[in-house]
């Protein structure tokens, strides 16, 4: 096949296809038309203000990866003026989450950006090995998924800062949306496809990639050559979430812009008032201060069934019940501790930060 | 008949499946058959061999092919090939990870020398001597 010539600068030879558009474009100009996609996606919604402190959830994934160089060559590009810090979670998942720390410790080096990182272990007093061991691998990126969360809100805590950043791709959000409508849980599918949540602290969640496709995100990390880790985690992976998964990548090759079309779908979705209603509302938990939509936020619950040795039960709210049933809960339950610093800093210097 | 070799390099998990190697240097005939049939394992680490002659990597296939007197069909060695070829020569474990029916999975991205195999005719690219092709996992953990 006769070489393609770059669709936007008409000059230099084509090298990928573009998911979204169809477009062939030459290295250089997807360099751009990526990054500057990102930023449209920032200013749009609002993101940023001038001297926000924004800590990104670095993984050592190629996700994050990305998102923490795109980021800083942005904020230094359109003069963002924003702080940025790395933050990591340590699961304590050996021969896994120990390597790929190791990727964000080059990568603070190579981006010159202070790291954080965090551990179950400091927090919940469980490391995900040690979960493993008492309930096995069946239900066990539950418990993951439900700690990794508050540990990011409480390391963002820790950091002082306003805002967290993840990587969530257009691809993620999709899964995420397919996910819900097949679970029917429509609270999260009202939620799943908003680019920005506040979470604990009035502390801003947001997924500049939302619209980035994680073909174009793997491409960008092989081209700048992005330093990344890639192992799947050893503990049995979602199983639902491959499956939603598999079939969105079965959808894509078929028609690329399926994945698109379905976060429009997802964020045209209107509830119903009369449904509305029926949901939880918001309230703080009664051990940890966590915000919650029960009396004990998922957290504590499930730290809870594992103190008292029945963890595999604390899945579901009726199992909860069944726990209730069992007798009250011990006075001497860890409380998660919260990094809840005054406001102004004690030692970090940043004469911005209060907005 | 010629030998074309050609450089493959897996990535973002991908070598896992090879024997956690990364990047291997195969040769393989320029042309092969048609029917999907794999020639004989020769490329990365050759049989210890009597004579200077290089291995003739045809010979196993058409022997078991020959149901008649007509001869086998040949094509020029494509991308198609090479992925039949890794997948059962190189390939040490989940094959289903691989391959799903006659291509990569969805979700493997595939570069012919650092351009997007959708530019280059997919699994028609007819491969040169000396190409690098590269496949990348997009599928493990963000």
């Amino acid at each position: 096949m006769a070489p393609t010539s770059c669709a936007l600068c008409q000059n230099a030879k084509a090298i990928l296809k573009r998911p979204k558009t169809g477009q062939q474009i030459c290295k250089e100009c997807f360099f751009f038309v990526f990054e500057t996609e990102v930023h449209n996606t920032i200013t749009q919604a609002h993101l940023f203000e001038p001297g926000d402190r924004v800590a990104i959830g670095a993984s050592g994934g190629k996700d994050s990866t990305v998102l923490a160089y795109v980021m800083k060559t942005l904020n230094e590009r359109h003069n963002y003026g924003l702080e940025l810090f790395l933050l990591s979670i340590d699961e304590g998942i050996t021969g896994y989450r120990d390597d790929s720390l190791e990727t964000v410790k080059r990568n603070q080096q190579q981006y010159n950006m202070p790291l954080k990182i965090l551990s179950y272990e400091e927090l919940y007093g469980w490391t995900m090995d040690a979960v493993v061991a008492e309930i096995g691998k069946k239900n066990n990126c539950t418990f993951c998924g439900v700690f990794r969360r508050q540990a990011l809100d409480r390391g963002a805590s820790a950091l002082q800062v306003d805002h967290i950043v993840t990587g969530h791709n257009a691809d993620d959000i999709a899964e995420t949306v397919l996910m819900n409508i097949m679970r029917g849980d429509i609270a999260r599918l009202g939620r799943c496809t908003q680019i920005c949540t506040r979470g604990e602290d009035t502390i801003r969640r947001s997924k500049p990639f939302k619209y980035a496709y994680e073909k174009e995100i793997v491409m960008y990390a092989y081209f700048k050559k992005l330093d990344y880790f890639s192992t799947e985690c050893i503990y049995s992976p979602d199983a639902y979430r491959g499956h939603a998964r598999t079939f969105l990548k079965d959808l894509e090759a078929a028609r690329p812009s399926a994945i698109i079309d379905i976060i429009h779908s997802g964020e045209a979705f209107e509830l119903r008032e009369d449904v509305k209603a029926t949901q939880k509302q918001q309230q703080t938990c009664k051990r940890c201060g966590y915000m919650s939509s029960n009396d004990l936020c998922k957290a504590c619950t499930l730290l809870e069934g594992l103190e008292r040795g029945m963890a595999s039960s604390v899945i579901t709210d009726r199992a909860r019940k069944k726990l209730d049933a069992v007798g009250p809960a011990p006075d001497n339950l860890r409380t998660i501790p919260h990094f809840r610093s005054p406001r102004p800093a004690v030692s970090i210097q940043s004469p911005s930060q209060q907005s | 008949m010629s030998t074309i070799t050609v450089k493959v390099e897996f990535g973002g998990g991908l070598e896992l499946l090879f024997g956690n190697k990364r990047v291997h240097s195969i040769s393989l005939p320029s042309s092969v058959p048609t029917d999907g049939t794999i020639a004989p394992s020769n490329s990365e680490t050759p049989p210890p061999a009597k004579s200077d002659d290089p291995p003739l990597p045809i010979n196993g296939p058409i022997r078991d092919l020959t149901n008649g007197p007509g001869e086998a069909k040949t094509k020029p060695l494509d991308v198609q090939y090479l992925m039949h070829y890794l997948r059962t020569r190189l390939l040490t474990e989940r094959p289903e990870l691989f391959m799903e029916g006659d291509t990569v999975r969805p979700g493997i991205l595939v570069l012919i020398n650092d351009t997007d195999w959708e530019l280059e005719g997919e699994g028609a690219y007819e491969i040169s001597d000396g190409d690098d092709i590269v496949f990348i996992s997009t599928l493990h953990g963000g």
